[in-house]
């Protein structure tokens, strides 16, 4: 019975703990539950574009070539930072301290990068005339729909950055579990999930022809 | 065993990110040759999204109770958003504010 007791997670020894939903440790469902529920938001933002657009009589087709191959690398950037982060989880489920932190501060950089090429896009379409509720090409929502929902992106982008080098530099240091850095790859994936959907349906949709 | 597993997943993350860089070059190669309509923009994303959250995220290896848990739901209201289109119409064909 007490061999039971000191058994269970965090050898707290103090009583018998129910068991892991999904055969996952809670933390990881929780980050999966808060992944499904940001799907959604940004489903709500990309819809509310969607009408928006469709609602407009003179909807400007803004992205020339460049901006096209631009957003192309940065999806480069992205999907290959989500491979560095498998690569950190997978350093980390072989107890590799030295590994996953390297793996997880390249993933970081990968981030820091898309941002910085993202935001030099938008410094480039400010410079245009580009505001919130302002263009010099059609209608004046085009700026509210492409600034709130690549802003949201990056707010994730760089949140993800920041968890990243926490838990980079506190998996290192003992802080933090393997199950740490697998919950925010897991964090990390849906942020590039998100952007599988934002180049699509914003850039590539509103490509000059 | 460890490490067949272990080379298999990452060769198999190798092959997913191989597919879902080319998928991204697809899309910008559609839109440019065929033009870029909506729906052959989001069929090859939702390829995309598949393949990221089977393998990338693992889904693929977890219960099925879990798969069935997160799915259908998000799915379900990712659907259910579509009942605001006739109101976009509305506003595009109809006189909604009065002179």
């Amino acid at each position: 019975m007490s061999a039971d007791l000191t058994m269970s997670p965090g050898g707290h020894g103090a009583g018998v703990m129910e068991e892991r939903p999904f055969a996952i440790p809670s933390s990881k469902l929780v980050m999966w539950l808060f992944i499904i529920s940001d799907a959604c938001t940004f489903g709500a933002m990309l819809f509310a574009y969607g009408y928006i657009r469709n609602a407009a009589a003179d909807w400007p087709l803004v992205f020339e070539r460049a901006s096209i191959l631009n957003s192309l690398l940065m999806t480069f950037i992205l999907v290959t930072s989500s491979l560095t982060v498998l690569l950190a989880v997978k350093a980390a489920k072989a107890d590799d301290r030295q590994g996953a932190f390297r793996w997880t501060m390249i993933t970081a950089g990968g981030g820091i990068l898309f941002t910085i090429l993202h935001v030099r896009e938008w410094m480039s379409l400010i410079g245009e005339g580009a505001r919130l509720f302002q263009n010099p090409w059609g209608s004046p929502m085009f700026g509210a729909a492409f600034f709130s929902i690549t802003g949201l992106h990056m707010a994730h982008v760089v949140g993800g950055v920041v968890a990243l080098i926490v838990i980079g530099l506190g998996y290192r240091a003992g802080r933090y579990a393997e199950r740490h850095v697998e919950i925010w790859a897991l964090y990390w994936h849906f942020v590039d999930l998100v952007w599988m959907f934002v180049v699509p349906l914003v850039y590539l949709l509103n490509m000059k022809r | 065993m460890s490490q067949t597993t272990s080379s298999s997943g990452m060769g198999s993350a190798i092959g997913v990110y191989v597919g879902i860089l080319a998928i991204a070059i697809i899309q910008i190669a559609v839109a440019l040759t065929m033009g870029p309509s909506l729906g052959r923009m989001l069929v090859l994303a939702a390829i995309q999204a598949y393949l990221a959250v089977m393998f990338f995220m693992h889904l693929r290896d977890e219960k099925p109770s879990l798969r069935l848990a997160l799915i259908p739901g998000t799915l379900f209201v990712l659907v259910m958003m579509n009942m605001i289109w006739a109101d976009s119409f509305r506003l595009l064909v109809m006189k909604p504010f009065a002179k």
